[in-house]
């Protein structure tokens, strides 16, 4: 597909190495030269320099006969002229970056009319995950399916788990219940397990479970969970707003610090169920006279990276149960398992991700489209969700009786509001949910695309 | 430096090189040439063989950065052409190594410089192999190799193959695909030569002869199967076909690619196609008014003259009369065409009509700059500023150039042939034209240099073919320090 890209910048630059990777033909359009280069250099992309709002560079873009463009610019405005602009040229559907918290309200009206197909919110998109995050606080993520139904889940097998030495076919006999590993996480390497594998310490695991059963499955993995009732918020950014809201809602209390006395007084104003806190959250005697050592939960949302991983490495050594870390860098991932920072939210891929489901969901041909799609292990496998459709393979036939392309895995199959977690003699039917774990290499945009060819 | 993975692409090259063989294996089965038949065969075969077993170098540190890029294009051209030298030396058709090392690397960098002095009785395989060098070289054999490779996903970094081949300051993508950039550009090249190849038929040149002008031309090469080059066939369409196809390949690509997309106003703007143009209409006129003296009426000399200005500036260095009987304004203003050569992104040589363009721009800023001091002026080129770097880069490149100039020609005097033969076979080398003044005129060939001379217009060659900066990077020992 032809797709074109407005702002070279995180999410821009992200979803033009994503998209390229899954073989599209992408233009990126940017106003500075310099990260285009950069750009040009490390990726097979086309760039054009300019205003991406104009109708010349548009045209230069050769919009108007592009399949796809996706507005990411700092500028929600610039976002949006681009979009009509190209809707008006000829192209084909437009995504747009809108995240100035007083459009919210009316983000759906303009979608309608202006015709966009899409638009995404890095900000909030990353607030929901870290309340996602604080609602389990014993998975490092969470990343939901059929409308919240099914969830993977991830966390790390310590030392003194049940886990430990049990292959993985002997799991559901062990905790009593049906659950299925789909993705291994093993010294750096990802690993996409048969039931043969046995689990060792330090293995980060992900986990396919009914979300309604996350409870039980917490107790019998005998991991301790308690709730979070209490959060302090590092840096006061649109994310702590939006994550604010969803916190207080809850009834979980908030205290929010920011260094910043005018942001304090705004989020004063926005937020009167938080606490403000006007201070320095890097210093420590600060975060120690605000209750470090009592909350339940941090989150470090600072502009800085560095900011964000020292304060929670700090609260990490001084025992608080649970860190969230905002990292819009994401190349030393690798890095972060070594910390033991806890979980880490990179707002530039949930929204990379979220576009990425769209483009797939577009691309798909045999007409099951790809409902959701979560990038899983630092990115390096993905989830995805297709319904099976008319044209999907080996319909109604016993999963034993094929076979699946190589790191490729059925984790789940939703049927009519019953979840089942696949064995052998499961079948795939029409309108069912599958969710499928494979490798982030595959590139997977159709069911059928994850059979092995030529097996009966 | 990673070098498994330059090994690899190189096998890929190798292996290339070794299928290309093939048809010339055909030619010499069908003609019944013997000893080119096992020339072709061996080399095919070490080819193939020695490609395989390079590509079996497997890495998975996938780091192929700028440096990586220059590398494997400076030493993919050495091996290509040391391998492409292997026919006419197991043939025999060119017993001397050295000598058929230089016929290779004239071939690949599309030069046109020949040390044989009867070309005639060389056995046809060898004749088509050689011209077919012009071709494979004129477009680049990496450019081909990211046409057909495939690339593994994400192979956005392969770029730099194509910046370290292709010809010009800048070098851009015609599509966002890599592979697709380097498809269209092979779609063009290979349309155009067989557009010149019918026309060439349809002026009744026999079919070898048309097969190997074409890919002469096309690669803006100037190996011709007859001792008298073009003036062989005594036909002014067929001279006049050669001319303009010349012109035509010495144009840059893009420009081929905006008609194809019916983008007529780019190519109006474009400057340095203006330019081009611009100098090749002046030449000609220039040089029939000062030639006319040598010829029958000024028709004919408008004739000759644009072959020798469209062979000259788009570095064929095909012929239809001698250059060394032009008067001496002629003579001068050819040797300035030489160093221009052809355009940005085209399979022509020399300096490039684009980086004359910005030289010219830099001085008309700088002129400005010294009448007002504090005047801001951007250099504009198509309607867009250009970078400050872009025009330092250039600047750069002509010191580098002059130097390898200088050097060479010091070099060259050993041979004691006197200025005008050492200057300009210098220049025709450098520029990949071929054939130049003096000793090497428009007939002549390089088989009396000694070995060193020969030796140092083979360096030259390549250093023009790649515009220098790839190959003198070989020599820098920091590039060969290992990364980890």
């Amino acid at each position: 597909m032809k797709i074109v890209i407005v702002g070279d910048g995180k999410v821009g630059f992200a979803l033009a190495e994503q998209l390229a990777h899954e073989d599209h033909d992408v233009t990126v359009i940017d106003n500075n030269i310099m990260v285009l280069e950069e750009s040009l250099d490390a990726l097979d992309v086309m760039v054009v320099n300019g205003n991406g709002a104009s109708l010349e560079i548009q045209r230069q873009a050769d919009v108007q006969n592009s399949d796809l463009i996706i507005a990411a610019t700092s500028s929600d405005e610039v976002n949006l002229l681009c979009c009509v602009l190209a809707k008006k040229l000829g192209c084909k559907n437009a995504i747009s970056r809108v995240r100035n918290p007083d459009y919210t309200e009316q983000i759906e009206f303009m979608k309608e009319e202006l015709g966009l197909a899409m638009t995404v919110n890095p900000e909030r998109t990353a607030a929901k995950e870290i309340y996602r995050i604080l609602q389990f606080p014993s998975f490092l993520r969470r990343d939901a399916f059929s409308r919240g139904r099914v969830e993977i889940v991830e966390f790390v097998v310590d030392e003194d788990s049940i886990l430990v030495g049990k292959s993985l076919i002997e799991l559901p006999k062990l905790i009593g219940m049906k659950i299925l590993v789909c993705a291994v996480d093993r010294d750096g390497e990802v690993v996409i397990p048969n039931g043969r594998f046995v689990l060792e310490k330090g293995d980060k695991i992900n986990v396919t479970a009914p979300s309604s059963e996350l409870v039980k499955l917490t107790k019998k993995l005998g991991i301790k969970a308690p709730r979070v009732k209490s959060v302090i918020i590092i840096g006061g950014s649109r994310i702590a707003r939006y994550l604010t809201e969803e916190l207080v809602k809850s009834g979980i209390s908030v205290k929010i610090i920011d260094n910043d006395r005018e942001k304090c007084v705004e989020l004063a104003q926005q937020l009167p169920g938080a606490v403000i806190v006007n201070a320095d959250g890097t210093k420590q005697d600060v975060l120690i006279a605000e209750g470090l050592r009592q909350t339940d939960a941090v989150v470090t949302l600072m502009n800085m990276d560095e900011e964000n991983l020292i304060v929670s490495m700090f609260a990490n050594s001084i025992g608080v149960p649970k860190t969230v870390t905002k990292v819009n860098r994401t190349e030393y991932y690798p890095l972060f398992d070594d910390l033991g920072i806890g979980s880490v939210v990179c707002p530039k891929n949930l929204t990379a991700n979220g576009i990425i489901r769209y483009v797939r969901a577009m691309q798909n041909t045999s007409g099951g489209t790809v409902h959701t799609l979560h990038r899983i292990v630092d990115g390096r496998a993905e989830a995805l969700e297709f319904t099976a459709a008319a044209g999907t393979k080996y319909l109604d036939m016993p999963l034993s009786s094929y076979k699946l392309k190589k790191n490729m895995l059925i984790s789940c199959i939703l049927r009519r509001g019953q979840i089942i977690i696949p064995s052998g003699s499961d079948k795939i039917m029409l309108g069912d949910s599958v969710v499928v774990v494979t490798t982030s290499d595959a590139g997977v945009s159709d069911l059928n695309e994850i059979f092995e060819e030529g097996t009966k | 430096m990673n070098g498994r993975l330059v090994l690899n692409y190189m096998g890929q090259i190798l292996r290339i090189e070794g299928v290309f063989m093939l048809p010339a294996l055909v030619i010499a089965i069908a003609l019944g040439e013997t000893g080119s038949v096992v020339g072709f065969v061996v080399s095919a075969g070490i080819c193939l063989a020695v490609g395989t077993v390079l590509t079996l170098m497997k890495t998975k540190d996938r780091s192929f950065f700028a440096r990586e890029g220059f590398v494997t294009v400076a030493l993919s051209w050495i091996m290509m052409s040391l391998v492409g030298a292997l026919p006419f030396c197991i043939s025999g058709a060119i017993a001397n190594p050295i000598d058929a090392f230089f016929e290779s690397v004239s071939g690949f960098t599309t030069t046109g410089a020949t040390i044989l002095s009867d070309v005639e009785s060389l056995p046809k395989s060898d004749l088509y192999w050689r011209s077919f060098t012009h071709w494979l070289g004129g477009m680049g054999v990496l450019v081909f190799f990211l046409a057909i490779a495939p690339i593994s996903r994400g192979g956005g970094t392969l770029v730099h193959l194509l910046r370290a081949e292709s010809t010009g300051p800048t070098v851009g993508k015609l599509v966002p695909k890599l592979r697709y950039t380097a498809r269209i550009l092979y779609g063009i090249y290979i349309v155009m030569t067989l557009s010149e190849l019918v026309l060439l038929l349809v002026g009744g040149m026999p079919l070898f002869d048309s097969v190997t002008t074409a890919l002469g031309t096309a690669g803006t090469g100037g190996f011709s199967v007859r001792n008298a080059s073009i003036a062989a066939y005594d036909s002014v369409y067929l001279q006049m076909v050669v001319a303009v196809f010349m012109v035509l390949f010495s144009v840059s690509f893009n420009i081929y690619h905006f008609i194809l997309l019916r983008q007529f106003r780019a190519v109006y703007k474009n400057e340095e196609l203006r330019l081009f143009l611009g100098i090749v209409i002046v030449s000609t006129v220039v040089v029939s008014l000062n030639t006319i003296s040598l010829f029958e009426s000024f028709g004919v000399a408008l004739r000759y003259s644009f072959f020798q200005v469209s062979s000259i500036i788009s570095t064929t260095g095909f012929a239809t009369s001698e250059v060394n009987t032009y008067p001496e304004l002629s003579r001068s203003l050819l040797i300035l065409l030489m160093i221009f050569g052809g355009c940005a992104g085209s399979t022509g040589g020399g300096i490039k009509i684009s980086r004359l363009l910005i030289l010219l721009k830099f001085v008309k800023n700088q002129i400005h700059q010294a009448i007002h001091p504090r005047s801001v002026k951007l250099m504009m080129i198509d309607g867009h500023p250009v970078e400050d770097g872009m025009a330092k880069n250039v600047c750069g490149y002509m010191v580098v150039y002059v130097i390898v100039a200088v050097v060479s020609v010091l070099l060259i005097s050993l041979d004691g042939f006197g200025f005008e033969t050492t200057f300009t076979s210098v220049l025709s080398a450098l520029n990949n034209i071929g054939p130049s003044m003096g000793l090497v005129g428009s007939f002549g060939n390089y088989g009396s240099f000694s070995v060193v001379s020969k030796l140092v217009l083979i360096v030259n060659m390549i250093i023009g073919r790649l515009e220098i900066f790839p190959m003198i990077l070989l020599f820098v020992p920091s590039v060969w320090r290992r990364s980890k």
